[in-house]
């Protein structure tokens, strides 16, 4: 690599396998660039040289390679002609799911390395100067720490199970490269999201995956809802990116740094508390609204189940949207001076847990199900990371990875197995995603049954599960700084900051009641009772092939143990806290700022409430089992319409409405008649141009007299004029 | 490289040699046709043939010739490079003087690699009157080059002007259907704004005239020792402004350019796009602002012009959104983008001028790209409506992959050129004027919704239109005309760091030289211009 200033001399990991850590991004890039070469190769058929002469219908052939493969969310195409394979399938599922592979056993090396030196100070590799402009040196540099280091991990090692699961998920589909390309290009932003050294950096990885969320939301891109979903979900986190955008001018504009070492290095230039550092941090967390799909930008996320349901697994659950996580856990040292800033994350968090929570007990799509807990569980890591707990936050966003990677690719060997069972009776009205359509999977799918119970489990926050630790641990950090901390101490909006705090507990307890409902409903619908997908399809359905399983496997497994990487003390399995320690020299000093005043809370304290969280997560699961009646339900297309609140619900609170109504209509109508029919074409051009236009007319009238109109003379004039000016080179004097 | 061209003496003659060239080639072009008389339609077809390839080649040549300028320019020098000085009207005291820092240096290369992409955009859509179409094409490449080269104000007036007729005749004669109007448009909006400049020139050049009593047009003779009273240097800042806001164009001058852009052929727009444009903001930073470096620094008048470029940024933005027309959309896309350039330089920080230039760049390289796709399809299909298209990505899955790339640069994602320019007017005009870097940068939403709300409708959504089922995708010569353009889309994005070298000294002088000045508007000052 080009090196403009020599990696941090001295740094105990220089001269260990993390020098290469550039190749962290850089094997996923080669899979896009490969795969994108294989897609374009196989799907480009140029036109002729006179494309002018297509009109004349020479060309009709050229339709034949057209492929009709309008899908929702399938991989096999509706039409009843059998299905051909992409003829380079197999050399795509070697480079798609290998570059991963191999980027996570890189980043497996650099963990061990890690663990054996002193990672007090962060090591810092700068690749090349990005954009040097006079006093600002923004520098194309990634940054190794622990807190990369996890996301790293989480990145590489989920992305490659996601990529396994999707050789055996899209195998049939006509895009297969494309597909990949696209997911190894992700995991290229992603990676480069989390390594960036700089805020720059990362926000080229930061809307590069977004980018590649709007590509993939989009992938079935003939289907109009696709396509809107997939622009619906770039325009909302543009929104968010400025946010991001502004965060960082006024960072430079004060700090005169963009890099995390020389932010810290100029910390002093931002008082405690103070308007600048305050407006920064609620800049930043207008980006991590968008990118996070919290309240209010949340809108675009369950929209986003319109791409294949991998990418929901992956991006929509495990890792893009939880890099507002990682934001603020990166920038710890700001929000720890920014109690309002702070306390404002936790407040939305809290907000929106409970808020989609509630939306997610009346869904009908089992996607669209996890997609509102997904929102709901990225509130609870807000909440963390809000009041300071960023080990806590960080640690929910890996188990959160964990189960919720699970319960989609779960999600997804059962829409696979439904479509499976609808291609091969011809039936093409029924929604395959709908849980009015399921019912009575766990016999003809005991896998994929057994090990999304593990992670229901898991997300409700039934002990031991990894679920229950990280949730726990959030839950009891809020309940302790409302006790006594600087969170405690400010207030926001004349609210004191212990009241709030105490209201965020109760809208955290309250999300987990609804989630241990919503979420056995889940199951219930789709794996108890009878099943409703008539009897002709009911003989096709079986479990996914073994490809897919195998991933879901090792995510039961780290759904059911991953708690044990960060056991509280009152949970002695094994080692205590180790994530804890692992993170604390990245926030360990910003945790204890915004904890300072307050103490642990008494033993007696946190065991009434970890017994009532405990309670509640069994309280929403018999609720569920004894209220709800499976067998009570009918396939779709015979269900009666909702109504009352329950509606409201379905609906989602009609905000997708108000928002088009509030904001949308009014830009683009104000746009269209206003500036453009209005302003432009009335005042600007009606007024004064065509004004001029009559004078200039009056003019030209005269001028006619002297032209012979020929073209031709004009130019020979035009030439030899400048020539003849020009020419003027020649004299000497 | 560098010893190679000193041992040519390269600076010594590029400049004027960059400049004769194209005139030449225009000449060749004509006696071509007057030479190649038309047999049967084989011959004339071969004819056309051997035309299309010898402009073809002349541009080439051009670009090859002007490249050396990346090694053989000293950007870092306070003097002018490849410095030409000829005496023309010493009478009048007008000489043909020539010379570049990094500004004109990226600019002008920018102008001799895009004009063979421009041929090859047009290679089959243009079948008429193809002789007078490429000479007018070379004239217009003159008068451009012209424009970025010349150091005497009355040589920078004739290429100015230059420029505008053939550029006004190409519009007129290969354009659309309402192509007589755009171009009327064209020439009155752009011919009103440079009569006050023209005025002012004379005005300046008989006042700085040396002890004789002779006039003097000299750029670095005015730069040393023009004087103006305070209100005079006010109206002289006026002239040139309004000549430079037209061809910027800056709100509320722009209603020529979606016409213009509209009607124009596939040359027309990318050379409009990608170099016309740049002449306004050019002009604002080789001319008006270093001459009157004091108005520049007035807040008032600051104050208003940043106000314009807001206004242009967020409207250009909007309005875009709504077009039916593509052309038309990308037309006030161009509006937008050339508003973030004159915020960049109007708040007049490094950060800020540095990205108006790559914004410059960016702007040239993407929406000429932008112009050429679009052409390709209009060719095919013969509609710019955007609502007559709809899922073509199935049928031209390498023209959407494209569009979609040059898009994004437009959007302004990070990793292209987009970015990099928006990113430094931005960051360097929050450190001057954070309100207006503020309203500016909403437009990153906007431009998402304008670019990608368009790419759903042409080359997403369902394959329904009978027409767009049979679109051939896009051709060898199609997409390796494509190439470079993406190319320079993603270089600029990832590593600008040569390029804002080349940039790095000439605009820090620029910076220096308004910070250092104020205007005094007290009544009987007068003010040296330095």
């Amino acid at each position: 690599m080009m090196l403009q200033e020599p990696v941090v001399t001295g740094h105990p990991l220089a001269d260990t396998v993390a020098q290469y850590v550039w190749l962290l991004p850089v094997l996923p890039l080669i899979g896009f660039l490969l795969n994108g070469a294989l897609s374009m190769k196989a799907a480009a058929k140029l036109g002729p040289n006179d494309p002018s002469a297509a009109d004349h219908g020479h060309h009709g052939s050229a339709s034949a390679g057209v492929h009709d493969a309008d899908h929702d969310d399938a991989h096999i195409s509706h039409d009843d002609h059998p299905v051909v394979r992409h003829k380079y399938a197999g050399l795509v599922s070697l480079i798609g799911p290998g570059v991963l592979l191999l980027s996570f056993g890189l980043a497996v090396a650099i963990f061990f390395a890690m663990r054996s030196v002193d990672m007090a100070q962060p090591y810092v590799d700068t690749l090349f100067r990005w954009m040097p402009v006079s006093d600002m040196k923004i520098n194309v540099a990634l940054q190794l720490d622990p807190l990369s280091m996890v996301m790293v991990l989480v990145i590489t090692g989920i992305g490659t199970l996601i990529h396994i699961f999707s050789v055996g998920y899209m195998q049939d589909d006509p895009g297969y490269p494309r597909y990949f390309a696209y997911l190894n290009l992700f995991v290229f932003f992603m990676l480069l999201l989390v390594l960036g050294a700089n805020y720059p950096v990362m926000f080229v990885g930061w809307e590069g995956v977004g980018l590649c969320s709007y590509l993939l939301i989009g992938f079935w891109f003939s289907d109009k809802a696709n396509a809107d979903a997939g622009k619906k979900a770039f325009i909302v986190n543009r929104i968010g990116d400025f946010g991001f955008l502004i965060a960082m001018f006024l960072l430079f504009a004060n700090t005169g740094a963009l890099d995390f070492a020389g932010i810290a290095a100029n910390i002093d230039k931002l008082p405690v508390g103070g308007a600048v550092v305050t407006a920064i941090c609620l800049f930043f967390f207008l980006g991590c609204t968008g990118k996070s799909a919290q309240i209010p930008l949340y809108i675009w996320l369950p929209d986003a189940m319109a791409g294949p349901t991998p990418v929901s697994a992956l991006i929509h659950a495990a890792t893009m949207v939880t890099a507002g996580v990682y934001l603020i856990a990166r920038s710890s040292l700001l929000f720890s001076l920014a109690p309002v800033a702070s306390l404002t994350v936790a407040l939305v968090g809290g907000l929106t847990a409970l808020f989609a929570a509630t939306i997610g007990l009346k869904q009908w799509d089992i996607k669209k199900v996890l997609a509102y807990s997904t929102v709901s569980q990225l509130g609870y890591m807000f909440v963390g990371v809000g009041v300071g707990a960023y080990t806590a936050g960080v640690f929910h966003l890996v188990t959160h990875a964990f189960f919720k990677a699970l319960l989609f690719l779960g999600s997804g060997s059962v829409i696979f197995a439904m479509h499976a069972a609808y291609h091969a009776t011809h039936n093409h009205a029924d929604d395959a995603q709908d849980m009015r359509n399921m019912g009575g999977l766990k016999k003809h799918m005991p896998v994929t049954w057994v090990l999304m119970w593990i992670a229901t489990l898991a997300i409700a926050g039934i002990p031991v599960f990894s679920g229950f630790v990280s949730k726990d641990a959030i839950l009891g950090a809020v309940f302790e700084r409302a006790q006594g901390s600087t969170l405690a101490n400010a207030s926001l909006l004349g609210i004191p900051g212990s009241t709030l705090l105490y209201a965020v507990y109760a809208f955290g307890l309250a999300a987990a009641l609804l989630t241990a409902i919503y979420m056995t409903r889940m199951m219930l619908y789709t794996f108890h009772g009878p099943n409703r997908t008539g009897a002709d399809a009911e003989s096709h359905l079986h479990e996914a092939p073994w490809i897919m399983t195998g991933p879901l496997v090792v995510l039961g497994l780290l759904s059911a143990v991953g708690g044990w990487l960060n056991l509280p003390e009152f949970l002695p399995l094994g080692p205590t806290g180790v994530f804890d320690k692992w993170l604390e020299p990245v926030v360990g000093a910003s945790t204890a700022r915004i904890a300072a005043g307050g103490g642990a809370l008494a033993g007696s304290t946190e065991q009434a409430l970890i017994g009532t969280a405990v309670a509640i997560a069994v309280a929403g699961i018999a609720f569920a089992f004894v209220r709800l009646k499976p067998a009570a339900l009918v396939p779709k297309k015979d269900s009666p319409p909702s109504f009352g609140f329950a509606k409201v619900l379905e609906n989602k609170y009609y905000v997708d409405e108000a928002y088009d109504k509030a904001i949308v209509q009014p830009v683009v109508n104000g746009s269209k008649y206003i500036l453009w029919k209005g302003v432009d074409v009335g005042i600007i051009d009606g007024l004064f141009v065509n004004g001029s236009a009559l004078l200039a007319r009056a003019l030209g009238w005269i001028g006619s007299q002297l032209q012979s109109g020929q073209i031709g003379t004009y130019a020979w004039v035009l030439v030899l004029g400048v020539i003849a000016l020009l020419g003027a080179f020649v004299r000497v004097h | 490289m560098n010893d190679f061209l000193t041992t040519l003496n390269y600076n010594s003659w590029i400049l004027p040699v960059l400049l004769l060239l194209p005139l030449a080639g225009a000449a060749a072009v004509l006696l071509h046709g007057r030479l190649a008389a038309a047999g049967t339609p084989e011959q004339a077809e071969g004819a056309r043939h051997q035309l299309r390839r010898m402009v073809l080649a002349i541009f080439a040549i051009e670009a090859l010739l002007s490249l050396g300028l990346w090694w053989s320019v000293d950007t870092t020098s306070s003097t002018w490079q490849a410095y030409f000085s000829r005496a023309w009207i010493p009478m009048w005291g007008m000489r043909i003087s020539l010379g570049v820092d990094g500004i004109a240096e990226m600019l002008i290369l920018l102008t001799t690699l895009m004009m063979p992409l421009a041929v090859l955009g047009g290679w089959t859509s243009v079948k008429e009157k193809l002789h007078t179409y490429f000479a007018l094409l070379l004239v217009l490449t003159t008068g451009m080059l012209g424009v970025f080269m010349s150091l005497d104000l009355m040589l920078f007036f004739v290429m100015w002007e230059l420029m505008l007729v053939p550029m006004y005749m190409i519009i007129g004669i290969w354009g659309g259907q309402r192509r007589l109007y755009a171009s009327l448009k064209f020439f009155i909006y752009t011919m009103l704004g440079s009569m006050p400049m023209l005025v002012a020139i004379l005005f300046i050049g008989v006042k700085t005239g040396d002890s004789f009593g002779r006039p003097s047009f000299s750029y670095d003779w005015i730069l040393a020792h023009g004087s103006f009273a305070a209100h005079t240097q006010l109206w002289l800042f006026a002239a040139f402004f309004i000549a430079f806001a037209v061809k910027v164009p800056m709100w509320p001058f722009h209603t020529w350019l979606p016409d213009a852009h509209v009607e124009a052929p596939t040359a027309g727009s990318v050379i409009l796009a990608a170099i016309m444009l740049k002449m306004g903001t050019f002009g604002f930073l080789r001319f008006a602002i270093p001459l009157f470096p004091g108005v520049a620094a007035y807040p008032p008048v600051r104050f208003a012009i940043l106000t314009l470029a807001v206004i242009g940024i967020v409207y250009g933005a909007l309005v875009a959104m709504v077009q039916p027309d593509f052309k038309k959309l990308v037309a006030y896309s161009s509006v937008s983008h050339m508003g973030f350039v004159i915020l960049g330089i109007f708040a007049m920080s490094v950060q800020s001028v540095q990205g108006a230039l790559i914004v410059n760049l960016a702007h040239g390289v993407s929406t000429g790209a932008l112009f050429l796709l679009v052409g390709m399809i209009y060719e095919r299909r013969h509609s710019r409506l955007i609502e007559d298209y709809g899922g073509i990505a199935k049928v031209m899955p390498v023209f959407a992959t494209i569009l979609t790339i040059v898009s994004l640069s437009s959007i302004g994602v990070p990793g292209t050129n987009g970015f990099v320019g928006e990113f430094l007017v931005l960051i360097g005009s929050f450190r001057t004027q954070p309100i207006f870097a503020l309203i500016a940068a909403t437009a990153v939403i906007f431009a998402a919704a304008y670019l990608l709300w368009a790419l759903q409708r042409i080359i997403y959504n369902p394959l329904t239109k009978p027409e767009n089922k049979i679109l051939p995708d896009l051709n060898w010569r199609e997409v390796g005309l494509l190439l470079p353009l993406l190319f320079a889309i993603i270089w600029l994005g990832v590593y600008p760091g040569p390029v804002l070298d080349k940039t790095r000294d000439a605009a820090a002088r620029f910076v220096h030289r308004v910070e250092t000045s104020s205007l005094d508007l007290s009544v009987g000052a007068n003010v040296e211009i330095r």
